[in-house]
């Protein structure tokens, strides 16, 4: 296998009482990487994550991880702790605690119970999270309910908890949904920012927001991918421009 | 950057301190040293009484460490505090010796009433108080353990946990209903006589067991607050909240949950443990569903997810229960039904929620009214 490949999915297949959510789906992502994945409603893309951190496991197929590591065998924390982080489609913070407990809950960090109930946060560790909160504009919100915030700040919290898991993986599920387009703007900036450094996958509804981006697409359809290659190559495909872009723009 | 919340406030502490002093020394100076007839005097049957309500208000704070924080309702935490009553009273009746009624030195009088010929192997060592209070840990913490494991390995949660630890104290009553399975069947273990050599029935020694009630009480609170003060606790609100959220952030839910489940049964098994010199006797009732449902009740009085409400509200409806059995027994459990449809419905937060605990205020002025 390429040493390039960090995320490989080889003939996926899911099925939920019948209905194929994943159909022998075959993905690589190299490391590194900046990549979204766009197609209509049920194309299989949240599942398509689901499998990635263990939620969902499929009937067929495996996920390589860093090339020798299959997800499929794994539970969603031993998922997490090999360093892949996911971000909701519905933000989920933790509405009860506060926005830097949020963030300290998702510090790279021993994560056994007892290395838990005695943990201290470090200097080094504070210095982190402060530097998350800088990254995603939440300074001066730290000691407020996650709860408190507005949908957009959630996301941003949710991304900011990623941050600070230090994930080389970074699957972000609709990350601009229910943002202005300023913030949409600052997402496209951060995200850019973060690749290279790390794999980021991208699912995203918002053509805009996608060619924002630039960067390699994947089309789902119907539980396997349909074409691949730059915004304007899948743009002007003419299957996709069938299935996909030809229903959302009529 | 802000100081995370740490276990207790200077005020926490003043406050803890007060309790506590009043509790443990106040209340038996106001028995042993004021004469009787004094206004100042304590009733010598209030101390056992104070004494149940502490051992109440252990079970109860154990029950919020697993339901106010983890969001695991327990219907079955009646069972660890009867376990630790059952351990604490085997060793009970082995004191007794040869005083029985049928003056066997090994035997207990019921078992020798059922005609049996030596002690069974599982009350081997409860002649040994050191045994015995390692048993009165260990049962109920074992079982917590096997029991969490099972359910939280197969993720039940909600409100099937409730059920699955409703069953278990159901199942384990009616066993101990049993006579053949050797713990007194229906009248369960009693006429005990001294406990570490002090008679039971003293009054110095109900004062001692009173005291050791309060202390535990005290005990139980602080590991219990360090606990939730810790980020454990913060992983365990964010389990109740959105438990699957937590996996992806690679926190094992079922070890944390195991975690707390196995201290709060450990908790009750104490509690039930000195319970049951102070009322003298332990049988199968104490294993009754409704036992475990009152319990709850006690916390969601008093506040779910506070530890103190949860003390205060086992010792408001207890203290009520006293009294309304006494003045118009057949009320009660109107007045218990009416009180949990009260709290639920207009007091979600319970008296906690009236009252400002200072841990609440320091973390509401941080918060801004409602944005968004």
């Amino acid at each position: 296998m390429d040493a390039g490949v960090h995320l490989y999915l080889n003939g996926v297949s899911v099925s939920f009482d019948g209905f194929k959510a994943l159909n022998n789906l075959s993905l690589a992502v190299d490391r590194g990487e900046l990549r979204t994945v766009i197609g209509p409603n049920g194309a299989g893309k949240t599942t398509m994550m689901d499998v990635i951190t263990g939620k969902t496991r499929p009937d067929f197929g495996e996920a390589f991880f860093n090339g020798e590591i299959d997800l499929t065998r794994l539970d969603e924390s031993a998922i997490a702790n090999l360093g892949i982080g996911r971000k909701f489609q519905k933000p989920t913070v933790f509405e009860t605690l506060t926005v830097e407990e949020n963030l300290e809950l998702a510090l790279k960090s021993r994560r056994g119970t007892f290395a838990t109930l005695f943990a201290q946060l470090s200097g080094e560790q504070r210095d982190r999270i402060g530097w998350a909160l800088r990254t995603v504009g939440l300074v001066g919100r730290e000691a407020e309910l996650a709860g408190a915030l507005s949908h957009g700040q959630k996301q941003w919290l949710e991304i900011g908890m990623l941050l600070v898991q230090d994930s080389q993986l970074l699957l972000l599920d609709e990350p601009v949904a229910g943002m202005t387009d300023r913030e949409t703007a600052a997402t496209a900036e951060l995200i850019l920012s973060l690749a290279g450094e790390r794999t980021v996958v991208v699912v995203e509804h918002d053509m805009e927001f996608v060619r924002a981006l630039g960067a390699r697409v994947t089309v789902l359809h119907e539980g396997a991918v349909l074409a691949e290659g730059s915004i304007d190559f899948v743009q002007n495909d003419e299957r996709v421009i069938e299935v996909y872009l030809g229903r959302a723009h009529a | 950057m802000t100081p995370l919340r740490s276990m207790l406030g200077p005020k926490g502490w003043a406050a803890f301190v007060a309790v506590a002093v009043v509790l443990a020394i106040g209340v038996p100076l106001l028995n042993l040293a004021a004469p009787p007839g004094s206004a100042l005097h304590l009733p010598d049957y209030l101390v056992p009484l104070l004494g149940k309500y502490a051992c109440y208000a252990i079970l109860a704070i154990a029950l919020d460490l697993v339901w106010g924080y983890a969001g695991i309702l327990s219907l079955g935490h009646g069972a660890f505090f009867a376990l630790g009553g059952y351990c604490m009273g085997m060793y009970l009746m082995r004191q007794i010796a040869d005083r029985g009624v049928y003056k066997n030195a090994m035997l207990p009088d019921f078992m020798v009433f059922l005609n049996w010929k030596e002690l069974p192997w599982y009350w081997w060592g409860f002649d040994q108080f050191p045994f015995a209070l390692l048993m009165v840990m260990l049962i109920p913490g074992l079982l917590a353990l096997v029991v969490g494991w099972f359910a939280f390995r197969s993720r039940v949660s909600g409100v099937y946990i409730s059920i699955v630890t409703q069953a278990l104290t159901f199942a384990l009553m009616l066993s101990f209903f049993r006579n053949d399975m050797g713990f007194g069947g229906n009248n369960g273990l009693t006429d005990f006589k001294d406990l570490l050599g002090w008679n039971v029935q003293a009054r110095e020694t109900r004062v001692g067991l009173y005291v050791a009630s309060v202390v535990l009480l005290g005990l139980a609170y602080l590991v219990c607050r360090f606990i939730v003060a810790s980020k454990l606790g913060r992983v365990l609100v964010a389990v109740r909240d959105a438990e699957s959220r937590v996996r992806f952030l690679g926190y094992s839910v079922t070890g944390a949950k195991l975690f707390v489940f196995t201290l709060s049964a450990v908790l009750a098994g104490l509690a039930g443990a000195l319970y049951v010199p102070q009322v003298g006797i332990i049988n199968p009732s104490e294993f009754s569903p409704a036992n475990s449902i009152e319990a709850a009740i006690w916390v969601a009085v008093g506040g779910r997810g506070t530890l103190v409400g949860a003390a205060a509200g086992a010792l408001l409806v207890n203290a009520a229960k006293t009294y309304l059995t006494g003045a118009a027994p057949e009320i009660w459990l109107f007045f218990l039904g009416a009180l949990f449809i009260v709290v639920t419905l207009i007091m979600p937060r319970g008296i906690a929620g009236l009252v400002q605990w200072p841990s609440f205020a320091r973390r509401r002025r941080t918060v801004p009214a409602a944005a968004e």
